[in-house]
């Protein structure tokens, strides 16, 4: 009831698409002249004494929407909350290799985990408004990194960006609470660019929102790259092949009772779901992975 | 084979009989327990009204009560007035202590330390929550009262100790409601853990503080035991000293002195000071749980 009836429209012909795979077209950000923003190498990542991740190495362009999709529990979150230092409040959080960010490695001991998540923002699964007001909800972190100039206009600007400014705007000083899920997510991801981030991590954004509001986001996020870097895990493989240049495949490999999450693949989208290299890629992309 | 007629009529076959009357005993107990409880309350309270209710005037709730003692048998004059004033000022001295180190101590706990150390320090709470009141009061008598006298701040400290634990733990605990979720979102804009904590998370657990605080209040504004050895040499005449030098009249100390005192009009002040206590623990009690039934509504939509 909430939405309007131009985002339905467009909605319609995204649900109604057929349900073999649409792949991304190639866009003018080739992944050849693409500018790395963050490089990982050969990286490890364990809780306490369990290897949850090994040996991931995959570079991420920039203005790329970039797709991690793989089997519950193969890595994904972990691998995307290494990215922004969210694992370090984690006990027993370890990682080992290389994880660079615009050539600076984010687990040096200089680094301020406060910055790095200031410059790299994140979005999560279940949408988490503030209990407070709309306008509050994003007003809040700049008035807290000393951006109070043209505050109203950040929001406004924030709000647009998010595509969800004219949902909004007549009941700013209303509880964030009240709206939609989907509309509570992108309050989310309007709060992520509100402070101008240079990359915005999406974990599984979707999946707590119905078609409709997904197709919104995804809209969203054709929009967004323009301006920043995105990184988006996904269980949905259609989504994953409409919205990225690139995806990455990750699964689990069990041997001797532990299960540990791999790097499968990491391709062109296109490549990647039509033509992969890898047996179980196929297997997952085609539904007959087991 | 099949022990029962699955075709027959839908009455209770086998043992179902004796489990019914077992449930029924069982139900029954229960529910007898707890009218019982909601009786002994009702009972209390009716009691305390009705021997406190005729006393209760204006003087009785603003004079002094020395003017009585003296003229034991006459007709009531003088009252609880500087009773009233001191358990006040002593109170609210003590929860201005108990309640910041009682947040502080929770914030520690759910936000801060790591299990090695949260372990160890809810312990020590748990102990504290259980030292008698009267071991409490004992130590700072020997520490502060003896060389000093009395004085009603050192009461106050005494009911701080008391309420540490119980603010902490109410703290802790709507702090642990506020959902990880909330926090993280913070983090992930670029705000450090102690400005997520102050902006975000203390004030959607607010509600549970208050609560918190205002039970602890109540068990503290009833403790007898510390101004009893604390803050009790008092001039009763005087209206009120100051707190941090000298003892200070109170309501617990007065139902104490009224009783003892002997007579009947004096054990009728002392019912009059127990409905006014009685009155002030019910009314923290009834706001503390309208302010947390607010908080949770606010919470959650
Ligand atoms: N905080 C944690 N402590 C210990 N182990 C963890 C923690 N978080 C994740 N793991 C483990 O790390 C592995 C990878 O988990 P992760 O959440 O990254 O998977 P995922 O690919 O995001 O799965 P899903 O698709 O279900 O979200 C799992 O085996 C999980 O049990
Ligand atoms: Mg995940």
């Amino acid at each position: 009831m909430d939405e309007s009836p131009a985002e339905v429209d467009v909605t319609m012909s995204q649900v109604a698409a057929p349900l073999a795979i649409e792949v991304q077209e190639a866009s003018e950000n080739d992944a050849a002249t693409g500018e790395v923003v963050f490089d990982l190498h050969d990286v490890n990542v364990y809780y306490g004494q369990a290897l949850a991740v090994a040996g991931v190495s995959l570079e991420i362009y920039k203005n790329h929407i970039t797709a991690m999709i793989g089997p519950s529990g193969c890595g994904k979150s972990t691998i995307v909350r290494s990215l922004n230092r969210m694992n370090d409040s984690v006990s027993g959080f370890r990682l080992t290799g290389e994880c660079t960010y615009h050539g600076n490695d984010l687990y040096a001991s200089g680094v301020d985990p406060v910055e790095v998540r200031r410059r790299i923002g994140m979005v999560f699964q279940r949408p988490n408004p503030f209990p407070k007001s709309i306008y509050d909800n994003i007003a809040w972190a700049p008035r807290i990194l000393g951006l109070k100039e043209n505050l109203d206009e950040r929001v406004e600007k924030a709000l647009r960006g998010a595509a969800i400014w004219d949902e909004v705007k007549d009941r700013l000083k209303t509880s964030a609470l009240g709206l939609s899920g989907g509309q509570q997510q992108r309050l989310c991801i309007a709060r992520s660019i509100a402070i101008e981030p240079d990359v915005l991590l999406l974990d599984e954004p979707c999946s707590s929102l119905d078609p409709i509001s997904t197709a919104s986001v995804e809209d969203l996020m054709q929009e967004l790259k323009r301006d920043y870097t995105i990184v988006i895990v996904t269980h949905n493989m259609q989504q994953a092949a409409r919205v990225a240049e690139r995806t990455a495949f990750f699964s689990l490999d069990v041997s001797e009772g532990r299960r540990t999450g791999i790097l499968v693949e990491y391709d062109e989208t296109s490549k990647l779901f039509t033509r992969p290299t890898d047996k179980r890629t196929e297997d997952y992309v085609t539904g007959r992975f087991g | 084979m099949a022990s029962v007629d699955y075709s027959g009529p839908l009455t209770p076959t086998g043992n179902l009989r004796r489990r019914r009357v077992v449930d029924r005993l069982a139900r029954g107990s229960a529910t007898a327990a707890a009218v019982l409880a909601v009786a002994i309350l009702l009972i209390f309270i009716y009691s305390i009204v009705q021997h406190g209710a005729s006393v209760i005037s204006l003087s009785f709730l603003t004079k002094n009560p020395l003017e009585t003692f003296s003229v034991s048998g006459n007709a009531p004059v003088g009252g609880i007035g500087n009773a009233i004033v001191g358990s006040l000022l002593i109170v609210a001295i003590g929860t201005a202590i108990a309640l910041p180190i009682g947040v502080l101590i929770a914030l520690f706990l759910t936000e801060f330390a790591s299990p090695r150390w949260a372990g160890p320090v809810r312990l020590a709470l748990d102990l504290l929550y259980g030292l008698p009141s009267i071991v409490i009061a004992l130590f700072l008598y020997g520490l502060l009262v003896v060389g000093h006298g009395q004085a009603g701040v050192y009461a106050s400290l005494a009911l701080a100790i008391i309420m540490v634990p119980l603010i902490a733990r109410t703290t802790g605990e709507s702090l642990g409601l506020v959902p990880k979720e909330l926090r993280d979102a913070s983090l992930a804009l670029g705000i450090s853990r102690w400005r997520t904590t102050v902006g975000l998370t203390i004030p959607s657990a607010f509600g549970g503080i208050v609560t918190g605080t205002v039970l602890a209040v109540a068990r503290a504004a009833g403790e007898t035991a510390p101004v009893l050895l604390l803050s009790s040499l008092a001039n009763p005449t005087q209206t009120s000293g100051s707190v941090f030098s000298q003892p200070l009249n109170n309501l617990p100390y007065d139902i104490y002195n009224f009783s003892v005192e002997g007579g009947a009009t004096n054990f009728a002040k002392a019912w009059g000071a127990a409905l006014v206590l009685v009155t002030f623990v019910l009314v923290a009690n009834f706001t503390a749980r309208a302010l947390h039934a607010r908080s949770r509504r606010m919470m959650s939509r």
